[in-house]
């Protein structure tokens, strides 16, 4: 457990769980997504969250940035319960590319940015040079801050994918989630990706949680595993997992694992 | 001074247009981004029965115009947000309810039907010292609304789940926009009518969205050619002897279409 804090945020017992959940049902639809699902995640953790397609890997995260409410179980973040919890801006999401950003909407990159602190900034306050200052600077640590002035409709793939990450960033989050963000990114642009990630979880202590389906990738990032089809099938460190057979199990006879090596 | 503003109607005419050649595109931008253009539209043929409920009771047709128009807006907009209905068909159910609803009741108290007209097609030449101050004081509501919750707007629009998990109260901002409409359009259809309302909201911001590569630019933008609209409307209007409504909207679709020309795929 760490003592001092690299990144100099305000943090309270470092025993705290980050994210605790208990038991935590999810039903869609009179469909069951997410089974009697116990997690604890730590400051400090790496978590990637794994599964085949239509395991709720989406949907847990969906749970714990308040989007789906659980049908049963508990969920506390930063020790508060969900329900009372309301210090949204230590929580960062950076939701599927595709299903969050209309390319056609007339916004420059800084606009998008400044837009992660909305809610820190509270309802009916305009934007301060602090605002500002901290939405250039989330732009510095994702290495796009020369692109501040761009429309966003003119950005690739990747570089959308660093602006998105940026305004999770902008509110100065301890906790950031994020949902299959390779996706449509090209091998060069996910090799910086993830060094990025590694620089945000090693020197600014930021707690990461990714969900992908790119297990082998992943498996070799994280540094913890979180192996989900409707139930939580292992949660451990990846070396656990290889030696359980959880990952094999998980994809039956681990044919995908090797297939989704892009 | 042009000769046209020497007569106070005319000068009366041209501060109404104005006023919502300034609200209506600002609002637009803000619709036609969220995939709500029609909502213009549903709450002016709401506003009708409001109108309609005026004549008939003997209350001012402004004032009955606006209560029903915002009372429209807050249903249609829980209504949506309910996801019981496919899609626009709320709106389609309100646009259709207040127009039933105006036609009924103008035919319970026959007569009227002059009186509609000017509602349906506007008469922006018969606006009133009085009318002038309720649209300057309705006008100042919904810019002074768009200024305050500007950031918080934005935040919606460009990603309305992104807002929510900051904690932003999405809900009662979706339902200020749309009381934001309604009133929008109750000060519209003073100049262009019921039937036209929807073009000054949507027109001006599809054509600035053609253009801006920013947000602000994109509201700018649109004020300007809405501008630019009501003016050149009106001019033709009066040296030509055409219907302000029609003129004025016919001038916003000419300029679309010089900027869709211009600019022949919209900005990727």
């Amino acid at each position: 457990m760490r003592t001092s804090d690299p990144s100099g945020k305000a943090w309270t017992a470092a025993s705290v769980p980050v994210v605790e959940l208990e038991h935590v049902c999810v039903d869609i639809g009179g469909q069951r997504v997410l089974d009697e699902v116990s997690l604890r995640i730590q400051r400090g953790d790496f978590v990637g969250i794994i599964g085949p397609n239509g395991a709720g890997k989406t949907t847990l995260l969906r749970v714990l940035v308040g989007l789906v409410r659980p049908t049963c179980g508990h969920v506390r973040l930063f020790g508060t319960d969900q329900r009372a919890f309301r210090q949204w801006h230590r929580i960062g999401y950076v939701p599927q590319q595709a299903a969050a950003v209309d390319a056609r909407f007339p916004a420059t990159v800084l606009e998008v940015v400044l837009s992660g602190r909305t809610g820190l900034r509270g309802l009916g306050r305009p934007w301060s040079p602090a605002d500002r200052e901290a939405a250039r600077q989330a732009l510095e640590v994702v290495g796009v801050g020369d692109l501040h002035d761009r429309s966003i409709g003119r950005l690739s793939a990747g570089q959308l994918q660093r602006v998105l990450i940026a305004r999770a960033l902008a509110s100065g989050p301890d906790l950031l989630l994020l949902d299959e963000p390779t996706v449509g990114v090209d091998r060069d642009a996910q090799d910086q990706f993830y060094a990025l990630l590694r620089r945000l979880n090693r020197e600014m202590g930021t707690t990461l949680v990714l969900v992908s389906h790119d297990v082998s990738v992943v498996a070799g990032e994280v540094t913890r595993l979180a192996c989900l089809n409707r139930r939580l099938v292992f949660h451990g460190s990846p070396q656990e997992a290889m030696a359980s057979g959880a990952l094999a199990a998980l994809y039956r006879a681990g044919s995908l694992v090797v297939a989704h090596r892009h | 001074m042009p000769e046209v503003l020497q007569y106070d109607f005319m000068r009366r005419a041209l501060a109404a247009g104005l006023m919502i050649g300034t609200i209506a595109p600002i609002i637009g931008v803000f619709l036609v981004l969220r995939r709500l253009s029609l909502i213009a539209d549903t709450l002016a043929h709401v506003a009708l029965a409001g109108v309609a409920l005026g004549l008939v009771t003997g209350a001012p047709p402004g004032a009955t115009a606006l209560a029903v128009s915002v009372a429209g807006a807050v249903g249609v907009e829980r209504l949506r947000v309910s996801g019981r209905l496919y899609g626009e068909a709320a709106l389609a159910i309100y646009l259709s309810g207040g127009l039933a609803v105006a036609v009924v009741l103008l035919g319970v108290g026959r007569g009227l039907t002059v009186d509609l007209f000017t509602y349906l097609f506007g008469t922006i030449t018969a606006v009133r010292p009085g009318d002038l101050w309720t649209i300057l004081v309705l006008g100042v509501v919904v810019l002074g609304a768009v200024a305050v919750l500007y950031k918080d707007l934005f935040a919606v629009t460009f990603d309305e789940e992104g807002a929510r998990v900051q904690g932003v109260p999405v809900g009662a901002l979706n339902l200020l926009l749309a009381v934001l409409v309604a009133i929008t359009v109750v000060v519209a259809m003073r100049v262009v009518g019921v039937l036209l309302t929807s073009a000054l909201v949507v027109i001006p911001a599809v054509t600035a969205l053609r253009l801006a590569r920013a947000f602000r630019t994109a509201l700018l933008l649109a004020v300007a050619l809405a501008l630019a609209a009501v003016v050149g409307g009106m001019a033709a209007a009066y040296y030509l002897d055409l219907p302000a409504g029609g003129a004025i909207v016919l001038a916003s679709l000419a300029l679309f279409a010089a900027v869709s020309a211009l600019t022949p795929r919209p900005p990727r």
